[in-house]
């Protein structure tokens, strides 16, 4: 009998609300030009990060604000490798490249780079770059969780340490103009494998990888969560201290969320990459790594799919007010935030949900014609209804 | 008999103040042992040491055959000791079922819990622990509407999951009815069978229905140490405690 009838709530909802959203996003091409596709495209990608936060700050209870730091590796990861493909077909730079018997990419040339760094050589190979998109950032997010948890800092603490290491990488970046590209980014692809990516098919294409790479996301997230560790990482949420006298290792669950959070951050990077051409500076540091849980915020921290509905309609939000109120869009976007934060704390799904259930408790009230009470009996000798 | 549990001049201070100085206890095996005294002797302070949440500053504590003083938390619940904490801490976002799940001793690690699968062995468990503590019909309830005593009754049962050889509780009844009470007196009777536990407890009646034998603390010492009667009878006990 135990086990059968699975508890409804503090789960993350169905299957039927990341199947739906995916089916209407892949309607888009359709339905919009190639502009607004474009657009929905670069949305997307922001909702990786946004399902991330979902699981290590809904579900894992560590609120990172630098989440653009992991979606800024796989987006340069992607760019290096992209820039170096595009520098060897070039010949813009080449009178100076062929005087140093390599192919540079042009910002190096321009900035007087002598040669290829160490670094960026192995990104001349396709399965290196995917390779490093997929270990790197979650590695290096793991080891950092882990060597702060071990040490039970947790909380704002972390969060403010996952806040500076995201500026410290912008300012690198910025810094390092050279040998990153500078405040500029890197930018200016011409092909991917040799297909030219500025194509209008090749652009659709890559909006299907795109949005089936977020169902693939949402679903393996999903997976966490309804596993034991996840179960357990809500108990870690709600109380760490406990959880070790269940003879659970906090450290190690809470840096296993973090570097899966890292994961989906930087496949979302290196998609971005690819569709909008370009890496930059102003996607790693403080403001994109806080407008990603303001997406994760409105849609619902609690709800992988509403992460994603989320992350739209901040950004659609954004695109209307800054098209139609050029001069007080910031203003208004963020009075949208401070709303959905004060009276909707669990965002918009949890809003749908609270109306999905009055609609079926008023259902099931109306064919009992008695009022469905789920609460448990306070006390002895109360047992709730069967 | 053998002692599972020998603890040899333990000492801890917190910032100058000795919570423990110089305390010698021993638990046999089986045994349920009720550790009694007037607030701040140290009997919470004891647990904690046991259990690794506090590191003592000196002394020894030697569960059956390892030194568990210097080891971490989930170090020692993995050897087969478990804690119950004075105010009631159960998962409240999770069911009752999943508390109890997530209490069963395998799979600890990340990726054994990513893949674990309910079997039957564990529903069984399951079952049978939830009709001990008369939640049978709040499985599916979440831990957080429980009443203060279901919530009590839940956490022995998360430990009775864990199937400990030491169990450590920390006033199973504060705060629950008399009738509430005397159905956690009969659980700890079943449950104390095949294990030695360890309760701190200051209601004398409650310490009379379920204790073996009775260890008396004061200021971080022993005091005195015997049956119920013995210890009743014990002057100095009744000066500093039972006498007002």
């Amino acid at each position: 009998m135990v086990g059968q009838r699975r508890a409804r709530e503090g789960r993350p909802a169905g299957l039927i609300p990341p199947l739906v959203l995916t089916a209407l996003l892949l309607l888009v091409p359709f339905a919009l030009d190639s502009f607004r596709q474009q657009l929905a495209a670069k949305y997307l990608c922001f909702a990786f990060p946004a399902v991330a936060l979902v699981l290590v700050w809904g579900y894992g209870g560590i609120l990172s604000l630098g989440q653009g730091l992991y979606f800024g590796m796989g987006s340069y990861f992607m760019a290096m490798f992209l820039k170096l493909e595009a520098a060897a077909q070039d010949n813009t730079g080449s009178a100076l490249s062929q005087f140093y018997g390599s192919s540079l990419p042009d910002f190096m040339v321009w900035n007087s780079v002598e040669a290829l760094p160490w670094w960026w050589r192995p990104f001349h190979s396709f399965s290196f770059t995917i390779l490093a998109i997929l270990v790197i950032p979650s590695l290096i997010a793991f080891l950092l969780a882990y060597a702060n948890f071990r040490k039970r800092v947790g909380g704002v603490y972390f969060s403010i340490i996952t806040l500076a290491l995201a500026a410290i990488a912008s300012i690198v970046i910025i810094g390092q103009q050279g040998y990153t590209g500078g405040v500029n980014g890197i930018t200016d692809f011409k092909t991917f494998l040799g297909v030219d990516i500025l194509s209008d098919i090749v652009k659709r294409q890559l909006y299907f990888l795109t949005v089936f790479a977020l169902l693939l996301a949402t679903l393996a997230a999903r997976f966490v969560l309804q596993s034991r560790t996840g179960k357990i990482l809500v108990a870690i949420r709600d109380r760490e201290d406990r959880v070790r006298f269940s003879g659970y290792n906090p450290a190690t669950f809470k840096a296993f969320v973090f570097a899966a959070g890292a994961f989906l951050s930087a496949v979302g990077g290196a998609l971005f990459t690819m569709q909008e051409g370009l890496a930059s500076p102003s996607l790693v540091g403080i403001v994109p790594s806080i407008e990603m849980v303001i997406y994760a915020a409105v849609g619902g921290r609690l709800s992988l799919t509403g992460a994603i509905a989320g992350t739209l309609l901040v950004f659609s939000a954004k695109t209307f007010f800054s098209e139609h109120v050029p001069e007080i869009w910031l203003f208004l976007l963020g009075t949208f935030f401070l709303l959905v934060v004060v009276f909707l704390p669990s965002g918009l799904a949890g809003l749908c949900e609270k109306l999905v259930r009055a609609e079926w408790r008023s259902r099931i009230g109306a064919r009992r014609s008695a009022p469905a009470s789920e609460k448990v009996g306070r006390g002895l000798g109360v047992s709730s209804p069967p | 008999m053998t002692a599972i549990l020998r603890i040899e001049s333990l000492a801890v201070s917190f910032d100058g103040l000795r919570a423990v100085d110089g305390l010698d206890f021993q638990v046999e095996d089986d045994e349920l042992r009720c550790v009694i005294g007037p607030n701040g002797a140290g009997k919470t302070t004891l647990l904690d040491m046991i259990c690794g949440k506090t590191k003592p500053t000196a002394g020894t504590i030697r569960f059956q055959d390892h030194e568990i003083a210097e080891m971490i938390e989930y170090e020692v619940t993995r050897l087969g000791v478990g804690r119950k904490f004075q105010n009631p801490s159960t998962y409240e976002d999770l069911t009752v079922l999943e508390n109890l799940e997530i209490s069963y001793p395998e799979k600890r690690g990340v990726i054994g819990s990513l893949f674990f699968k309910r079997d039957r062995a564990l529903m069984d468990k399951i079952d049978e622990v939830a009709g001990q503590i008369y939640l049978s019909e709040h499985l599916h309830a979440k831990a957080g509407l429980l009443s203060h005593g279901q919530k009590q009754w839940l956490e022995i049962g998360m430990l009775l999951m864990q199937a400990p050889k030491l169990l450590l509780l920390d006033e199973p009844v504060a705060g629950m009815s008399p009738r509430e009470r005397e159905l956690t007196a009969e659980l700890l009777h079943q449950v104390s069978g095949g294990r030695s536990t360890i309760v701190i407890e200051h209601d004398m009646a409650f310490v009379r229905m379920i204790a073996h034998r009775v260890t008396v603390m004061h200021q971080g010492k022993v005091l005195a140490e015997g049956s119920m009667e013995e210890v009743q009878n014990d002057d100095r006990v009744i000066e500093v405690y039972l006498g007002h």
